[in-house]
């Protein structure tokens, strides 16, 4: 048997990643790319770009703007999408929050990351999309371990994690049921490392916020956040200059950076494969409210 | 159980560029030791991040179950922990230097056979975990029959809580003998055994100092290197189209590729085809990637065909070699487990996937159900949840089928209920009429 006909797990993962894509175009009417910036969806716009070549992919991709996201991030992303030619739209909870469909929090913990379900399901509805790709790991966070790569919402947007449909070798069933859509997770069984390598193998650009920089920062129950306008500070947090990095790209308000030195895609490898806290348990201060903060929120239609 | 007496730490990162990927399906009864097991895999391999281990001590603190109890690592929802089982499949990632580990875990009880059967279906290797003080029991033989029907290729079964028996070798070679039995009967080709304790980890990571009379490797070494290559089909060519692809760009006007995963054998441009179920003929003009032409595409890679000649090739239709053909039928012999609580009768009417081609299903007759306990063939009118047995089934398109045991892509399919969408049944099929 020539050992030749072997392939990677990068490209085995690669490779199932790039049938869901194509059996969800197949079989959906209307389906979209959520695509923060981030490093994960990074990932699947390759991918897309792999699975319908020569030809453009087939959706539009969609960011759900919070707002008070990283101006780097909305620098990459929107020199990404004009690279590709992709028609992009932004759903603004700051819209949301003007035509009065959620309320701003407020207070030195306000944060618009709940509220981007509701300009989320909002913006699927008016677009009537019926599938939306997204980047989420199952490695990420223990209600996502057990989602299903094609992962069905009710009409209210919520995910009935009891109710999941079996998954079987890799027969997917993309049949909705009346005002359901589908979020779709084609990277499922990718880990952070994974993401990481795969980025530095596709030798793919990334918003400079991934790499360590000087920043302004201030110290919350233990995490690093960026002190900018979005935040009030609590009496006692002291902003200071930090060389930091994030590992996840999120809203201002509550993604975490981390004290690092990494300045190229290497030395972030490296340090990824040789931490020892997970990617959401040192960066987002969503989940650290209860052990079943992911599950809540999405049982109510987040990402 | 210091974390600093584990061995198998991250790989190093050139290594992991070329691993290799292994999907690992694990079941055993509720206590056999699963949740434990996994929990000792991945902490003594160093994937348990220490916020997640913090929680671990936390929660083992709070329940007052004053040792840290690794199952905790497992849970994943909210009902899972308060009921303190796990209801669902959950999958877990962990790697070494040579492999990167994919674990479906499901719960053993009869009642999650569907589980199991998902979990299964996508293996490489099964795990199966015997309790040593309460020897082969109802569920043993079960779990091992579904590696069975599923074909999961590697078999490893862990004689857990050896600790408990004093890590007597009397006990596992008594499991050993009946299970061998058992496996004979089943077809099951690479069984192994291992006795190991996971809460202590004896012969999970590391090799046991209470058991010199075992002389073979701990279970991470044999999941590291058990040999799976030869697993996949790549005798016969089967590629069923997804999507065509035509750009219809100024750059690309007439390109027309069929995009799909190989799903046996190996392509090669150059070579005669047949596109099913028409019958057309034509020839491998090239293989696209991304990266450019490629001269091979194997089992599992995503790649887009173009063919010499201009022909009439939609989703669903599968290009195969001339001289070597699945057959092309309306009327299967399939093994079905079924997944919904509203029965499967006789007449029962389906929506169909099979590969990338959909169509309607009927059923015929149900052959007989197969008891998984003991595996007698028992007649039966209908085939409730959980259950599994042989069916007669036509389809209303001609279906491109090999054998379910030479071919796991092109010998399965799922029955889906038209009136709920839910996918309800799991079919091997393992002959056509
Ligand atoms: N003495 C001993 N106890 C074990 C061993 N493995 C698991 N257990 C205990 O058996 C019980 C059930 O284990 P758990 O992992 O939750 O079982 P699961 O239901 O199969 O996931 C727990 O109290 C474990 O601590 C072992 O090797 N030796």
């Amino acid at each position: 048997m020539p050992t030749s006909y072997h392939l990677t797990h990068l490209r085995t993962l690669e490779s199932e990643a790039i049938h869901v894509m194509r059996e969800v175009v197949a079989e959906f009417e209307r389906p979209v790319l959520l695509f923060s910036g981030g490093k994960d969806s990074i990932v699947l716009l390759r991918l897309a770009e792999k699975a319908f070549r020569p030809a453009p992919f087939p959706f539009p991709v969609m960011h759900v703007d919070t707002g008070h996201n990283f101006p780097e991030a909305i620098e990459y992303r929107d020199r990404r999408v004009d690279e590709l030619g992709v028609r992009l739209i932004v759903a603004s909870v700051e819209d949301s929050i003007r035509a009065g469909r959620v309320v701003e929090e407020t207070g030195p913990r306000a944060s618009r990351n709940g509220l981007q379900t509701v300009t989320l399901l909002d913006a699927i509805n008016e677009h009537r999309f019926d599938a939306a790709f997204g980047g989420a790991r199952r490695d990420e966070e223990r209600a996502r371990a057990k989602e299903r790569i094609l992962s069905f919402r009710n009409e209210f947007g919520q995910w009935e994690p009891q109710n999941q449909r079996p998954e079987l070798w890799n027969l997917y069933n993309g049949r909705l049921r009346r005002d359901e859509h589908a979020r779709v997770f084609p990277i499922s069984n990718w880990t952070e490392l994974d993401v990481w390598q795969y980025i530095s193998e596709e030798k793919l650009a990334v918003p400079s916020i991934y790499f360590s920089h000087p920043r302004q920062v201030f110290r919350r129950d233990g995490m690093l956040y960026a002190h900018s306008e979005f935040v009030q500070l609590i009496e006692g947090e002291q902003p200071f200059q930090e060389s930091v990095r994030y590992r996840t790209v999120g809203d201002m308000t509550c993604t975490g950076a981390v004290a690092s030195e990494a300045t190229t895609l290497d030395a972030v490898v490296a340090e990824i494969a040789a931490t020892r806290i997970t990617e959401r348990g040192e960066t987002r201060a969503d989940d650290r409210v209860t052990e079943a903060a992911m599950e809540d929120r999405k049982r109510e239609g987040y990402f | 159980m210091s974390p600093g007496a584990a061995t198998n730490g991250h790989a190093p990162i050139e290594e992991t560029h070329t691993s290799e990927l292994l999907r690992i399906a694990t079941a055993g009864s509720v206590d056999d030791g699963k949740s434990t097991l996994i929990g000792r895999l991945l902490y003594d391999s160093k994937q348990i991040l220490s916020d997640q281990l913090e929680h671990v001590m936390e929660t083992s603190e709070r329940r007052g179950d004053g040792y840290l109890n690794l199952a905790l690592l497992t849970d994943g929802l909210r009902a899972e922990r308060e009921q303190g089982i796990t209801i669902d499949v959950a999958y877990r990632y962990f790697q070494t230097a040579r492999r990167k580990f994919i674990i479906a875990d499901t719960p053993g009880h009869e009642q999650y056979t569907r589980n199991m059967v998902t979990g299964a279906s996508t293996a490489d290797l099964s795990v199966v975990l015997v309790d040593a003080r309460k020897g082969v029991s109802v569920q043993t033989r079960r779990h091992s029959f579904i590696a069975s029907l599923l074909r999961i290729p590697h078999v490893v079964v862990c004689v857990n809580k050896m600790d408990l028996v004093g890590y007597d070798q009397a006990v596992f070679d008594k499991i050993v003998e009946e299970l061998t039995d058992w496996a004979a009967r089943l077809d099951l080709t690479d069984v192994s055994f291992i006795p190991i304790s996971a809460l202590h980890g004896d012969n999970v990571v590391e090799r046991s100092n209470e058991m010199p009379w075992y002389d073979d490797a701990p279970l991470l070494y044999h999941l590291e290197h058990v040999v799976i290559a030869p697993d996949r089909n790549l005798a016969d060519v089967r590629f069923p189209v997804q999507w065509v692809t035509r750009p219809m760009s100024q750059e690309h006007h007439d390109y027309r590729g069929y995009a799909g995963q190989v799903a046996g054998g190996v392509l090669r441009p150059g070579s005669e085809v047949v596109v099913l179920p028409s019958a057309q003929r034509s020839r491998i003009e090239a293989i696209d990637t991304y990266e450019g032409e490629v001269d091979a595409a194997f089992p599992n890679m995503s790649v887009t065909l173009r063919l010499a000649d201009q022909l009439d090739i939609s989703r669903g239709d599968m290009i195969v070699e001339a001289d070597d053909q699945p057959t092309t039928a309306r009327e299967l012999d399939a093994i079905v487990c079924w997944m919904d609580d509203k029965p499967m009768q006789p007449g029962g009417r389906y929506s169909i996937k099979h590969t990338t081609r959909s169509g309607r299903a009927i059923i015929g007759e149900i052959e007989h159900r197969v008891d998984v306990n003991t595996l007698e063939h028992v007649p039966a009118e209908q085939l409730g949840l959980n259950e599994i047995g042989r069916v007669v089934l036509r389809s209303s398109t001609p279906l491109m089928v090999d054998r379910y045991r030479r071919n796991r892509t092109t010998g399965s399919f799922i029955l889906i209920d038209e009136s709920t969408n839910d996918t309800v049944g799991a079919g091997m099929i393992q002959g056509a009429r």
